[in-house]
């Protein structure tokens, strides 16, 4: 029987099948071939499997990292905030109790969550992997089935290196064309959720397919999976080829010799069948599309750049009217305003969805050379320790320096304000993050999602802008330093 | 998770409909990182109440919560069963739960008895006349004795099933614990492992 990419990894990971079919089905048991562990989601599982007096199953196969809490200056030192210094200290506790292998802070890997995996090689195409984080599908760029789970299934994975799951329904989302200059994996994904809706996702594996994500390097693929969770999905993919390969390659835990031609030979099976079907299907045209940009308070609520705030009575449903309006209230904004007249106070670089060496090199290629505006402060957080030992071997946090922005630790930071990284109550930030929820990013802040480039250019011109909108860079232009 | 078969202890009162998990554990004891040693944080703004029943002997020694209707409903909170598991509840009977509550306490071993509302009015005066009466939740025979007054009590199959044999999701799935180990065997070499680490 022909199947789409999400069926074959689903069924090559099935342990036992549930009884019962159609409607009446019980769930199946799947193998997990990686767990992704933090400090936030984890510590009632590892009591649990305490209290139970159950062991870790599979402790090869378990990854921890310390992200959500973590300072991203002054690491050295103790973290000031209580909590914060707890929730890591038990993560220690707990790793060392259970033989989980830890990237803490101050080690080469530690990192957002999503971010590591992926770089360390252990996220490979047609895996299982789950972590108690909604982002986790972030690890289907690769072709693997990533899915986020709550605190009890992670206690479950832990103790059984399994999950009882019902089949999803699956979604193709076609992309199509070239994306001209300035235009990002970012906009693809606000563009769809935009098109979708928060909710246009949910029940459904979304697999993204077509000649524009082809084109796509890992680190893009990786951005636009990232928010499939943000259409309300729960889980989004890429299948694998040359680029996933090429990616791979050489990673610490990527297979080699024999092991790697045995892989390549089974990830090339990795791809939806010709006369598979989709349950759903929506198309999106790379050609056409813009820098977009979130003027609401759910990641669906965007535009293209190049428009203006919209009117709650644009929208025909009662529900999205108000939704729009209160939106409209937080943000402070009023309908008709072109979005490129917004101006910010913050520009966040940072975060699960665009803090990887290529979203660094893309945004410090904009700056380069240039002045930011002097009343907008930037932020620049890399996805984890060795993106920022990387940054800084080519060089880049000098030109992030020499523009005056910040060069900050690794980790969540103003992703979600856990650590002290937080917009002031009515600040409003341009941020490369993936939720603009209420409150998210500090308490009252007001947070416009953009891409790393857009966010440059934001941070050069003080107001929501694009790299189109920028003078040509003053003569002579920094030198860029390569690395050795 | 421990078997439930039959419990016996004293009953308390709780006179009140729609106890929402807010009630039962306020939010900020969500920041804990512990699953146990919640016992405090029960009904905690309730019991700065004196004449709350949880602050009167005999009822705080109690085991078997008796409610009113929609008893848990509101967030989806697991806390709110843990932190009736660490008080000493072993059960709520209530005439109707809210379902997330239900499962959670499917789930963690405590007994969400769906009795009648007459029955329960009938306990609640007994209790009342005669504080420090114990209440016997027998899952066999599905009934509930309290002084003379004996009522029949509903649960699901499945979860008196998985509650009466001890096992909660993760002992269920370790059932298949053959399947599981045959299954890593299979398990293709060129597949990664944390362990050990390798790192560049
Ligand atoms: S960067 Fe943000 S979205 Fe990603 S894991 Fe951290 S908090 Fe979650």
């Amino acid at each position: 029987m022909a199947k789409t990419l999400a069926e074959k990894v689903w069924d090559a990971h099935v342990v036992r099948k549930g009884d019962g079919d159609g409607a009446n089905a019980q769930p199946d048991l799947l193998f997990i071939d990686l767990h992704l562990v933090h400090e936030v989601t984890s510590p009632q599982a590892f009591e649990g499997l305490r209290l139970a007096g159950r062991k870790l199953r599979r402790p090869d196969l378990t990854i921890a990292t310390e992200d959500h809490n973590t300072p991203t200056l002054d690491i050295d030192k103790p973290i000031a905030d209580l909590t914060s210094r707890t929730q890591i200290q038990t993560l220690r506790n707990n790793c060392a109790e259970f033989g989980v292998r830890l990237h803490s802070l101050g080690d080469a890997e530690q990192g957002i969550v999503h971010v590591v995996g992926p770089q360390l090689g252990l996220t490979q195409p047609g895996m299982t992997v789950v972590c108690g984080d909604s982002h986790t599908s972030t690890h289907g760029a690769f072709g693997a089935l990533a899915m986020g789970i709550g605190t009890s299934e992670v206690e479950h994975v832990m103790a059984t290196q399994t999950l009882s799951l019902k089949p999803f329904k699956t979604m193709a989302i076609n992309v199509e064309g070239t994306l001209r200059q300035g235009v990002t994996a970012k906009d693809i994904i606000l563009a769809v959720i935009a098109k979708i809706g928060t909710g246009g996702g949910q029940g459904y594996v979304l697999e993204y397919r077509g000649s524009a994500i082809r084109a796509l390097s890992m680190d893009a693929r990786m951005t636009i999976c990232n928010m499939s969770i943000e259409a309300g999905a729960r889980a989004g993919m890429v299948a694998p080829d040359e680029t996933t390969y090429e990616y791979m390659k050489g990673r610490p835990h990527a297979p080699e010799g024999a092991d790697w031609d045995a892989a390549v030979e089974y990830w090339n099976t990795l791809k939806t069948d010709d006369d598979a079907t989709f349950d759903a299907q929506v198309d999106l045209d790379a050609d056409t599309l813009e820098p977009f940009v979130t003027w609401g308070t759910n990641p669906g609520q965007g535009v293209s750049l190049s428009e203006s705030v919209p009117s709650p009575a644009d929208f025909g449903d009662e529900n999205a009217k108000a939704a729009a309006e209160r939106a409209l209230q937080y943000m402070g904004l009023e309908a008709g305003t072109p979005m490129k007249d917004i101006r910010v106070d913050t520009v966040f670089l940072g975060s699960c969805t665009n803090s990887r060496i290529e979203d660094l090199r893309a945004a410090a290629d904009i700056i380069r050379g240039r002045e930011k505006d002097p009343n907008v402060r930037m932020l620049v957080v890399p996805g984890s320790a060795r993106v920022r030992l990387e940054a800084e071997a080519e060089g880049l946090d000098r030109v992030f320096k020499d523009f005056g922005a910040e060069w900050r630790f690794a980790g969540c930071s103003m992703c979600l304000g856990m650590n002290p990284d937080q917009l002031e109550p009515g600040e409003r930030c341009a941020s490369t993050s993936n939720r603009n929820f209420e409150g998210r990013q500090g308490k009252g802040g007001r947070t416009h999602l953009v891409s790393p480039v857009v966010a440059a250019a934001t941070a050069v011109r003080g107001t929501l802008s694009s790299p189109s909108d920028l003078e040509p860079a003053p003569e002579p232009a920094a030198i860029r330093i390569d690395a050795a | 998770m421990e078997k439930f078969t039959k419990h016996t202890g004293i009953g308390v009162p709780l006179r009140q409909s729609n106890v929402d998990t807010d009630q039962i554990i306020p939010a900020v004891y969500l920041k804990r990182i512990t699953r146990t040693g919640f016992e405090d944080a029960l009904f905690s703004a309730w019991r700065k109440d004196p004449s709350f029943i949880l602050n009167q002997e005999p009822y705080s020694a109690g085991s078997v919560l008796v409610a009113g209707p929609d008893f848990g409903t509101g967030s989806s909170r697991e806390h709110a069963v843990w932190a009736l598991k660490d008080y000493g509840f072993k059960a709520v009977l209530s005439s109707r739960f809210a379902d997330i509550f239900r499962g959670n306490s499917g789930k963690q071993g405590l007994l969400a008895a769906q009795v009648a509302q007459d029955d329960i009015e009938l306990i609640w005066k007994e209790l009342e006349n005669a504080p420090g009466t114990e209440v016997t939740v027998d899952l066999e025979s599905k009934t509930v004795v309290c002084g003379n007054i004996v009522a029949p009590f509903e649960i699901d199959d499945y979860t008196r099933w998985r509650l009466l044999e001890g096992l909660d999701d993760i002992g269920l799935t370790l059932q298949h614990e053959a399947d599981i180990t045959a299954y890593e065997a299979t398990r293709p070499s060129f597949k990664p492992k944390t362990l050990p680490a390798r790192v560049s």
